[in-house]
């Protein structure tokens, strides 16, 4: 009676008194295979199908490499752009007093709920050459739709949350002592925000730009409007994707749909990393 | 009271500005607000602005016509069903899956969280293409679905299904942190108690995470009603047959029917507003100490 | 660097945490503030540091009005509590880090300053220890690398705030020797605070003790302990027993009955006395109390009375020689020895 040990498993779980796991699990097991597993099957075999050599004269394709590289060059450009705002945003809202935070704090989720064909158009008819902000531009002859500009416009809106979302709770963490060790020390407040509270909420940075990159390279509806869609100049990698289907060619519209799919796992992969080096100092010090 | 001391050393006379120390001098605080809110209202408000500005362009008649014109009609049907069909299903599955991971302990949970998540990360267009992939004319299954005349692809249940894989995570995504935040304790108690699985789910879980819940169902729901890039790619377009609201948009937007482009837009605006607005109103509820809240 | 303080009050919102304080301080000593929570003690350090601004008063470095000095201009060393090292800097750019945000014109060269921060890495007993984060130290590590920080600026003053409360009590102990041994070699004017009284007695040349946004007294460690001149400090330092007594032509009198105790005026107060500080007398005028337990304490008795009535009972402690006789039920007389009488209490 005494030995028995302090947790039982029952297979691969723990045992619990909480009924309705099979149930439960059961439901999530079935959706999640129905839903995505099995899609997700059909890309993998698809892809399979197509073998090393035919990706390799598929993605040496011009006009493939041209799509791919205006993806994800204006989504890191973007990405960078949305942390050197975002971060000041981000302070702005944890740290200041102002009337009307609570609405703006809201505000910041908009691109979030956002359809994006919403977004899109209103993007494309504000830069327009004629638009409200694209008159401003076209005064010093500065073209914003129909060119990568106008893309990185667009991603520059979808990422906007993913960076201030991230660092405002690691912003609100802040110990204050640490900020009055700084001054004690003789830091002043440049100092202090450049070399103690910056490197702190460096692995959030991170994060949200990860999280920012990741989903500005994949978007679609916020883009296509605003930005022409001239082929090797602004033509965005899923829409490649789409006008490959609608001429049947699956392989090379999954060919382009690996190298998207890659990415954003190699980006998943950069944030876990992100967190688990994080974890290096976090532990109470 | 000004005096010298006695080695003439120079006193300090009159207070001098107060400095904190963990705050930024005057100035830079106002320079650095009026910039933030200038560049939220750039970014941010003025496309939600002018999408209200442009629907209304041509007067609110005009307005009412775009919306009341059949294929606008049709499209707010079909967005209307696919929500119908795609938010229930994903709730169910939203609630199970985050019973299952909250409640129990067992092997593989991140992998199990990396796998529901996964719909968040890749690109609509990617999401739509799987479906293309697995039902269209060059797939395996295509043929078949072809000789018994089932059309999945470019008609309404394509459709349902690729909302369905977009929004799979929304619910799931609000409720498992916020179960696993509450913990076990209240079900084990209430099983002690005698309580069985049901009346322990809806007595005393569900009124835990009822915000939570809502919520989540609210952006499950913006997110179907506005989804467009895995939409796009399934639908096959068919004015009036096939499109979404969204579709519809694009639609109108490329005939240079800019007015009623935004007129159907601004209805799904208002519908990202009001989750938003339910968003604030909520956090300012749980701001006062109901159920959920970890800030301290 | 000598401090003094003037007639500092504070208040926070309404709320007044320093009543009109004054205090001086001499150059090199190493002085405590010590009381319970929400004595004003950590406020009274805040406010020398420049971490807080003094609603009225004034606070003197020397001869030079500090008052509104930003805390970035005093050149003070301070020591937070939860020692508030940055996480993401090795041991030895925390310990640099004061001097390496100096002004160009004032700041060493890189060479220089990594000298003196290995030098007072030295001074702190962490050699070896440069490379390390913070989250990689023992708490008695980190309080020593944030002392080792603060020294670096070579501060005028030497400000600590609970600094051992986060350590157990073997690290709590070897630390507060070293930090006076520290101080015996540095010569730095130290203020240090805390709530534990057995520290500020060991430590300080001077304790000053607080009550509630006030100073009670300030004195050497056998000041406060032997000549307590108010309640508050009697209490708080140290065992205690007090009693509600009357004054009668100058006999002092507990429960109608004399004790053989004189004190000069007339009228009611608290007696106050430790509980060793009493003798056990057969006969004659002294407290009587009936015995309700009865412990051992190392080379004494602890001994509980009742000293009061049926209806209102009045239980205190002494302590009696182990060979007294004390069973439980029996009744004991004593008579205080060294005792005050706290007028109109």
């Amino acid at each position: 009676m005494y030995n028995q040990p302090l947790t039982e498993r029952i297979g691969f779980r723990r045992h619990s008194v909480i009924p309705g796991f099979g149930l439960s699990f059961g439901v999530t097991i079935a959706w999640l295979t129905l839903i995505i597993l099995i899609p997700l099957a059909a890309l993998v075999l698809h892809s399979a199908s197509i073998g090393f050599s035919g990706y390799a004269s598929l993605l040496a394709d011009e006009r493939t490499q041209n799509a791919l590289g205006v993806s994800f060059g204006c989504a890191l450009i973007a990405a960078i752009v949305n942390v050197l705002f975002g971060l000041p945003v981000a302070w702005v809202l944890v740290r200041y007093r102002f009337p009307g935070k609570r609405i703006v704090d809201a505000i910041v989720d908009l691109p979030f709920a956002l359809p994006t064909a919403v977004a899109g158009i209103s993007l494309a008819a504000l830069y327009a050459k004629n638009g409200w902000v694209g008159q401003i531009f076209n005064w010093f002859g500065v073209k914003v739709a129909f060119t990568p500009a106008g893309i990185i416009v667009a991603l520059i809106f979808i990422g906007l949350p993913f960076v201030v979302r991230t660092v405002q709770p690691v912003i609100e963490e802040i110990d204050k002592e640490v900020e009055e060790a700084a001054a004690t020390l003789g830091a002043n407040r440049f100092q202090t925000i450049a070399r103690v509270i910056v490197p702190s909420l460096l692995p959030a940075i991170l994060t949200g730009f990860a999280l920012a990159f990741a989903r500005a390279a994949g978007e679609y509806g916020s883009v296509i409007f605003i930005a022409g869609n001239i082929p090797y100049v602004s033509e965005i990698a899923p829409l490649l994707i789409i006008i490959r289907l609608e001429e049947f060619n699956y392989a090379g519209a999954t060919a382009i749909a690996t190298v998207m799919l890659a990415v954003s796992f190699l980006m998943l992969f950069v944030i876990n990393l992100i967190q688990a080096w994080t974890r290096r100092y976090t532990n109470a010090a | 009271m000004p005096h010298e001391s006695p080695r003439g050393l120079q006193m300090e006379h009159t207070p001098r500005k107060w400095r904190s120390a963990t705050s930024e001098p005057l100035w830079a605080k106002a320079s650095l607000l009026i910039a933030a809110l200038a560049y939220l209202s750039l970014i941010i408000i003025l496309p939600l602005v002018s999408v209200m500005v442009e629907a209304f362009r041509n007067g609110a008649g005009e307005y009412l016509a775009a919306l009341k014109e059949p294929d606008a009609l049709a499209a707010i049907r079909l967005t209307l069903l696919v929500a119908a069909i795609a938010v229930p299903l994903n709730l169910v599955f939203g609630l199970a899956a985050s019973w299952a991971i909250a409640k129990f302990e067992f092997k593989g949970k991140a992998f199990l969280i990396t796998l529901i998540d996964l719909p968040f990360s890749v690109s609509p267009v990617i999401s739509g293409l799987v479906y293309v992939l697995l039902f269209g004319a060059q797939s395996a299954l295509g043929p078949w679905l072809k000789n018994h005349g089932i059309e999945i692809l470019f008609a309404v249940p394509g459709i349902v299904l690729a909302t369905i894989f977009v929004t799979f995570p929304f619910v799931a995504r609000e409720l498992i942190p916020l179960m696993q935040e509450q913990g076990t304790a209240e079900e084990e108690a209430a099983i002690t108690l005698g309580a069985n699985g049901w009346q322990t789910f809806t007595r005393v879980t569900l009124p835990n995470i009822k915000w939570g819940l809502l919520y989540g169902v609210l952006l499950c729901n913006a997110r179907a009603m506005g989804e467009f890039g895995a939409v796009s790619v399934v639908s096959g377009h068919i004015r009036g047959l096939t499109t979404t609201m969204p579709l519809h948009v694009e639609i109108l937007y490329n005939e240079y029917n800019l007015a009623a482009a935004f007129a159907v837009a601004s209805l799904l605006a208002l519908l990202a507003l009001l989750t938003l607005v339910v968003r604030t109103v909520l956090e300012i509820w749980f701001s006062h100490g109901i159920a959920g809240n970890n800030k301290h | 660097m000598e401090i003094r303080i003037e007639k500092i009050r504070k208040e926070f919102d309404r709320y007044p945490a320093l009543h009109e304080v004054s205090l001086g301080i001499k150059s090199g000593e190493l002085i405590a503030l010590l009381g319970p929570s929400g004595s004003g003690k950590t406020t009274l350090l805040r406010l020398v540091a420049g971490l807080e601004r003094p609603t009225t008063g004034r606070i003197f470095f020397g001869d030079a009005d500090a008052s509104w000095t930003p805390v970035q201009e005093r050149n003070v060393g301070f020591v937070f509590q939860s020692y508030a090292l940055f996480r993401h800097m090795t041991v030895l750019d925390n310990i640099a880090f004061g001097l390496t945000v100096r002004p160009k014109a004032t700041r060493p060269p890189k060479l220089e300053i990594r000298r003196r921060a290995l030098e007072l890495l030295d001074m702190v007993h962490l050699t070896g220890l440069e490379k390390r984060y913070p989250n990689q130290l023992s708490g008695g590590q980190r309080q020593r690398v944030a002392l080792a920080r603060a020294m670096a600026i070579e501060p005028r003053v030497l400000l600590l705030d609970e600094p051992f409360g986060a350590l157990d009590a073997k690290v709590r102990k070897e630390l507060r020797k070293w930090l006076r041994e520290f101080h015996d070699r540095t010569g730095h004017t130290t203020i240090f605070v805390t709530h534990d009284q057995e520290e500020a007695l060991e430590l300080a040349d001077r304790v000053v003790v607080m009550s509630q946004g006030k100073i009670e007294q300030i004195g050497s460690s056998d000041d406060v302990y032997d000549r307590p001149n108010s309640p508050f400090v009697f209490s708080f330092i140290g065992d205690s027993v007090n009693l509600p007594v009357s004054m009668a032509h100058g006999d002092v009198q507990f429960a109608g009955q004399a004790l053989g105790l004189q004190h000069s005026e007339d009228g009611t107060g608290q007696m106050f006395f430790r509980p060793r500080d009493v003798t056990l007398v057969s006969e004659g005028p002294g407290i009587t109390g009936k015995v309700t337990t009865s412990r051992r304490l190392a080379g004494a008795r602890i001994v509980e009375l009742d000293v009061g009535t049926a209806r209102a009972p009045n239980l205190i402690e002494i302590e009696v020689p182990l060979d007294a006789r004390a069973e439980r039920g029996s009744e004991v007389r004593f008579r205080p020895t060294r005792w005050k009488v706290f007028a109109g209490q």
